[in-house]
Parts: structure tokens; C-alpha cells; sequence
């Protein structure tokens, strides 16, 4: 009963990130991919992608503490940023990842930072809530188990 | 790689593709290599542009095809999929998460054969085995036939000179027997038994080649007919069908040379060039290797009777002497030469040539060949004189050993790869093999030929110098223009010739005047298939064209003109070959 509990509790979690539009559809992709052979892989995907885009994250801030701003630069890192963001399928925080672009273009130097400073906020929404999510997840153990009888 | 590898194709294609994913995002590389896997490829990760480039160098053959990011830190995405296309002729799909049309179209310019956009579907890439098959296919129709011609040509002259030369010819072989496994795949011919056109696998030894080779430049380039070799070679078990399939497989084989020759040196880029239409030999002459003609493939529908060259252009810098592109004067061939050769086709053909480290080299001496006696606008007579003469000065400023042509060698160095493609151009098969005889013997036949591309034949010769290999490689091209002396082929024979050092200035007398005949006698698709059958052969070529390529080697090319030229050796090449 726990176990069936506890898996009822990580898909209410995970139905929850989808319904307020943390992730989209490209995280059920990287599910289905998941297997025998790499029973953690979605996990293993989103450290991967936190750990290689801190270093996105951290070139921006400095890029963004020059002046003037160099919004070409500003644009490829974002660039570069969304397109990792979107392997896991991070809807949210390509959305400020998008604004944080036209702002770059428009050579809006303020709204990039209140875009890059909101991106920040969803990126680290997200990290807890899936950290959350896998803990659980890995307690619950595999759901064949939950209903193996006693 | 051992013989083995193409005695088994995959009858389960596309599983087992393999698949070379450039992207510097991590996340990504991990994604994709996981979501390929699942789709039962082999998959390759890589995160740097130059890196990548340096394996796909590597294993010319490793790879059937390539994913890349558009955006990379070390290397432009355009920039390394142009290197691929060029160097590898490999299918390239792009990524970006910027769908932006101006950003996709870029990418096809660029030549991807598709765009993905991030996040991908695993369904999308469940699908890109299409772009390899469909390459296949147009591969496998015009060349295949070729690539084993030269492949065993290559491979020969790579056993023989070097242990390399039969590692290429080995991976070439794999290569082939790849892209004819896409083919039997669809032929369904390599799976089961073939038997549709043969009774029996035959196994064209070295030996039976160099017979088949002999009896060909016997009869007369352009007069070659499967009965005639039959009854000259004089081999009891051997059936006409056997002979007819691989005569198609030999005139193809000098016509991807050809086309090869052109393709590298054109930079895959062919537009029609405006030949001065009575002036053959300033078509491929005078315009100095630096010009560059941008053959459209177009022109390799000879119907329009203008075959542009691809402009030469020697690759030499980039340190592969088999690129050089070698100013064919394919666009001339274009004259009597049916079209057969689509331009997708000759680009193919190109970049299969391309592809092919042997083809460079040998395209290019086809490519020379073809040049010369491939006079688009002119009568067969005519052009091949032209071609010729200048090919005669050419080849003189080339080593020794191009006695044969020395012309021929120097167009064809640049050609070298070309003339392969140019083979593939074979549209104008019979032409093409009479051009190329004529290209050979051009020195002694045609030393009253106008004296015009003298200069421009020249300015070849040092181009050529560049290319050492090139003498060789004509030399190779010679051997293979002599034997197909049949019109049918006139790309193909070329390669052919060249391959087979035929000096035999009769044949191509009687190539050039064949021309009519040549010209009319447009490359049977049937052929191709025949010689798709012989999938072995195509391994064996493919390896030639491997060994070749290292056989053509700077350092080796001392060696391999003598070994080239001798039509001995090419038996002694054909019995490295003829593995199968």
C-alpha cells in the first residue's frame, strides 16, 4: 500500500510540473527512453544538464556585468542556453530564455537583466522540484514492485 | 576488415547504421546517442567539430552519416558540413533550436539533407536512414559498377605497394559493399543468391581481369563487345553474361573515375561552363587549375551536348593530393553523352568518388582522359584529338611513367577524382572510354593536334607537379580506358583505361573515332545493375579506390606509376582485388 502511495504521490508531482508548465513534452521523451540499460536515465540527464549549464549561467552573468553590454554575445550564450534547456524539456525557463533574446536584439539592456534575473528563478524552481520528484521516485521503487503480493 | 565483410551484406539495414553526432551540448550528445541507440544505430558522440572531422578522416568509410549542431564553439556547423559533404560526400542532418527560416535554408544550401529542430523526436531520427539509402540508391545506380572497378584497380595497386593499400581497399570494400547493401537491400540481390542475370558468382580474379583488361584493349576500345572478349580470353567456364556484366562494371568504373576527378576538383560544384565550343582543349586547359569551373551537374546530361568540368581545383593543400580537383573537361563529354547521369547522380558519383580516397586519384587521371576525349561540342574525332593534344603536353611535364599520357596524367590529377565522377557522368559512356583511349595515346596520335592547349596543357603539367601522384594515377586511368574500349562506357572506360596503362595508341585511335559511336551509346542502366550484382566486385573496388588512394600516396608515387603503368601489375593489382 505504501508503494502504490508512494508512486501515486510521484505522478501527482510530476502531473503537477506538466499542468503549470515547468516541463513539456520533451521530458516524456527522455522517460520512454529510459530503460533496463539505463534505468536512471532521466535523472541522469537533468544532473547533467544542471551541472553544463551553471557554467552557461555563469558566463552570462559576467557578459551581463560589462558595460556596455554586448548583446551578440549576450544572444549566442542564450542561445547556446536554450538549446540545452530544451533537452530536458525546461518550458518554463525557455520561455525567459526567449524573452531574454528579443530584449537582446531590441538592445535592451534592462530587460534582459529583469529576464535573466526571472529565468534564474524558474531555473531553480524547477532543479528542487525535480530533485524532489526523483528522490521520491527512487523511494518509490520500480511500480512493478508495488503490487508485488506480500 | 577482412573479405568477410562484404561477403555478408546487412539484410537488416537500417539497423546498424552508423551515425557520427556532432553537438558541444552534453545534455544533447547524451540524448541523442541514447534515443539512436534505441533506434538500433551505432552511435558515435562527439562534442568538437574538428574532432569529428578528424574521425570521419580517419575511417573514410566509418561512418554512413552525420548529425551536427548548427552552433558550435570550435567550428561553424555550415563550415564542418561542407567539409563533410565535400570530403566525404556523407549525408548530413543539422539541429538547431533556432528553426529560423533563413537559419534552415542556409543549412540546405549548405547541403543537409534535413534540419532537425530541438528538442528532437526520437521518431525523427528514427527516419534519417533515408537520407543514406536515397544516396544509396543514386550511388548504387551510376556507380556502383564503377566504384568496383576502381576499387579493384585500387585495390591492387594498393596491395602492392602498400600494406595500407589493402586496409583502404579493405575499408573501401566495407564502404562499397555499404552502399550496395542499400542497394540489395532494394535489389534484394545481395540477401539471396543472385541469380537473376548470372547463373554463378563469378569471381573476376586478378588474373581473369587482367585477361578481361587484355582482350579489351585487343579488340579495340570502342569495338569491345561481351562475345569478342569472351572469345579472347579464352577462359571455358567463363559465360558471355559474366563478361557483359562486368564490361558494365569496367566502364563504369572509369566513368566514376572520371566523374570523381571532376567532383573534387569542382568542389561538387559544377555549373555549365561555356567551352569555347571549338576549342576543346581551352575548356579543360586553358582554364588553369585555380579557375574554377563550377560544372553544374546539368552539364552531365550530355544531351545539351556541353559537359562542363568541374574546375579543377587541387585540394593538395589540404593534404590530400587525391582531391585535386582537376579541371575535366567533363562539361565537353556533355556533347554525345546521354544524360544518363543525372546531376544528382554526378554529384553522387562525385562525392562517392570523394569518398573513395582511392577516387581523387584515379578519378582525376580518368578525369583527364575524359577531358580529352570527351569533346562535347565537337565530333568524337575532334574532340579527342584536342583533348589529347593537350593531354599530350600535360603528361609529358608528368613522371615518366604516364608514357601513356602524360596528358591524361595531369589532367587527371586534378581530375584524378574527378574523372571517376566524370565516369559517373558516363552518359556519354562511349565517348568517354574513346576519349579516355584517346587521351592516352593522344601523345603519339595526336601530336599534330592543335597546339593551342598546348599552353594551357602546360600550366596542367605544373598543377600537376603538385599532384605527383597524378602521373599515376593516369597511368591507372590509361589501363582502364584501353579495355573498355566499348563506347557504352565512356566514363567508364576511361576509368578504365587509365587504370589499365593501356598505351595501346591503336585502340585509341579507335576510340576516337569511335566517337559517334560512343557518343550514342549511353550507359545502360541495365549495366549498372549488373554490376551492382557483382557486389563483390564492388568491394573489391572499393578497396582498389582505398589502396589507390595510399597508393597515390606522395611518398608511394614513385612506385606506383611503374606498377601502374605496367599492365602486368595491374593483373598483379587485380589478383589483391579480386578477393572475392
Amino acid at each position: 500500500m505504501d508503494k502504490i502511495h508512494s508512486h501515486r504521490q510521484v505522478a501527482a508531482i510530476k502531473h503537477s510540473l506538466f499542468d503549470q508548465g515547468y516541463l513539456d513534452e520533451q521530458f516524456i521523451q527522455l522517460e520512454e527512453l529510459q530503460d533496463d540499460a539505463n534505468p536512471n536515465f532521466v535523472e541522469e540527464i537533468v544532473t547533467l544538464y544542471y551541472r553544463d549549464s551553471s557554467r552557461l549561467i555563469s558566463n552570462l552573468d559576467h557578459t551581463l556585468e560589462r558595460n556596455p553590454l554586448d548583446f551578440n554575445k549576450l544572444d549566442t550564450l542564450m542561445h547556446q542556453f536554450k538549446g540545452s534547456s530544451s533537452s530536458i524539456g525546461a518550458k518554463r525557463v525557455k520561455a525567459e530564455c526567449t524573452l531574454f533574446r528579443e530584449y537582446c536584439r531590441a538592445r535592451n539592456g534592462e530587460g534582459c537583466r529583469r529576464s535573466f534575473q526571472q529565468m534564474k528563478k524558474e531555473y531553480a524552481t524547477l532543479r528542487k522540484k525535480l530533485e524532489t520528484y526523483f528522490q521520491l521516485a527512487r523511494q518509490a521503487g520500480p511500480l512493478e514492485t508495488a503490487y508485488r503480493p506480500k | 576488415m577482412d573479405n568477410g565483410c562484404f561477403s555478408s551484406p546487412r539484410c537488416d539495414f537500417p539497423a546498424g547504421l552508423r551515425v557520427l553526432v556532432v553537438d558541444d551540448d552534453p545534455t544533447w550528445l547524451k540524448i541523442l546517442e541514447k534515443m539512436l541507440k534505441k533506434c538500433n544505430y551505432e552511435v558515435t558522440t562527439c562534442c568538437l567539430a574538428r574532432h569529428a572531422l578528424n574521425l570521419l578522416r580517419e575511417r573514410k568509410d566509418g561512418y554512413d552519416i552525420v548529425i551536427s549542431d548548427v552552433n558550435m564553439p570550435d567550428m561553424d556547423g555550415f563550415k564542418l558540413l561542407e567539409h563533410v559533404g565535400l570530403e566525404m560526400d556523407l549525408p548530413v542532418i543539422m539541429m538547431s533550436v533556432d528553426g529560423e527560416t533563413s537559419r534552415v535554408m542556409k543549412g540546405v544550401q549548405h547541403g543537409a539533407c534535413d534540419y532537425l529542430l530541438k528538442p528532437i523526436r526520437m521518431k525523427e531520427l528514427r527516419n534519417i536512414w533515408q537520407h543514406v539509402f536515397r544516396k544509396r540508391i543514386h550511388e548504387a545506380k551510376e556507380f556502383e559498377s564503377f566504384e568496383s572497378f576502381e576499387s579493384i584497380h585500387l585495390m591492387r595497386n594498393g596491395s602492392e605497394l602498400s600494406d595500407d593499400g589493402n586496409l583502404f581497399a579493405v575499408e573501401d570494400v566495407t564502404s562499397t559493399k555499404k552502399r550496395k547493401d542499400a542497394d540489395n537491400k532494394h535489389d534484394d540481390k545481395e540477401c539471396t543468391d543472385p541469380s537473376s542475370t548470372k547463373k554463378a558468382r563469378v569471381v573476376w580474379s586478378v588474373d581473369l581481369h587482367q585477361k578481361f583488361v587484355k582482350a579489351v584493349n585487343q579488340i579495340g576500345f570502342d569495338k569491345v563487345g561481351p562475345k569478342k572478349i569472351l572469345d579472347l580470353m579464352n577462359v571455358p567456364w567463363l559465360t558471355r553474361e559474366n563478361v557483359a556484366s562486368h564490361l558494365q562494371k569496367y566502364r563504369l568504373y572509369l566513368s566514376r573515375i572520371q566523374k570523381e576527378n571532376d567532383q573534387r576538383s569542382s568542389s561538387c560544384g559544377m555549373k555549365h561552363s561555356d567551352f569555347p565550343s571549338k576549342d576543346l582543349g581551352s575548356f579543360g586547359f586553358q582554364n588553369p587549375v585555380n579557375k574554377q569551373r563550377d560544372v553544374s551537374i546539368d552539364s552531365y546530361n550530355y544531351s545539351d551536348g556541353s559537359l562542363q568540368l568541374p574546375n579543377v581545383e587541387t585540394k593538395s593543400h589540404e593534404g590530400d593530393p587525391k582531391r585535386i580537383v582537376s579541371q575535366s573537361t567533363i562539361a565537353k563529354k556533355g556533347r554525345a553523352l546521354n544524360g544518363s547521369i543525372t546531376d544528382t547522380n554526378m554529384r553522387e558519383s562525385l562525392r562517392v568518388g570523394l569518398n573513395q580516397t582511392f577516387a581523387p586519384l584515379e578519378s582525376e587521371g580518368n578525369h583527364a582522359v575524359f577531358d580529352c576525349s570527351i569533346p562535347t561540342q565537337y565530333s568524337w574525332t575532334e574532340v579527342p584529338d584536342m583533348q589529347l593534344k593537350e593531354e599530350h603536353k600535360s603528361l609529358v611535364h608528368l613522371e615518366d611513367s604516364f608514357n601513356q599520357m602524360p596528358l591524361h596524367g595531369k589532367q587527371h590529377h586534378i581530375h584524378v577524382d574527378q574523372s571517376q565522377s566524370v565516369a559517373s557522368i558516363s552518359s556519354a559512356p562511349s565517348i568517354t572510354g574513346e576519349e579516355v583511349a584517346a587521351c592516352i595515346e593522344a601523345k603519339p596520335l595526336f601530336s599534330d593536334y592543335k597546339n593551342d592547349h598546348g599552353s594551357s596543357v602546360n600550366s596542367i603539367g605544373n598543377a600537376v607537379d603538385t599532384f605527383p601522384i597524378q602521373p599515376g594515377s593516369l597511368v591507372m586511368n590509361d589501363q582502364s580506358l584501353e579495355p573498355i574500349s566499348t563506347t557504352n562506357s565512356g566514363l567508364k572506360t576511361q576509368g578504365y583505361n587509365n587504370l589499365s596503362c593501356i598505351p595501346d595508341l591503336e585502340i585509341y585511335q579507335r576510340s576516337l573515332l569511335l566517337g559517334s559511336e560512343a557518343a550514342s551509346a549511353p550507359l545502360d542502366a541495365d549495366l549498372h545493375f549488373h554490376w551492382l550484382q557483382g557486389d563483390c566486385y564492388n568491394m573489391n573496388f572499393g578497396l582498389q579506390s582505398i589502396g589507390m588512394s595510399e597508393y597515390y600516396d606522395p611518398g608511394l608515387i614513385a612506385e606506383a606509376p611503374t606498377h601502374l603503368y605496367d599492365s602486368a601489375d595491374y593483373s598483379v593489382i587485380d589478383q589483391g582485388l579480386f578477393i572475392a
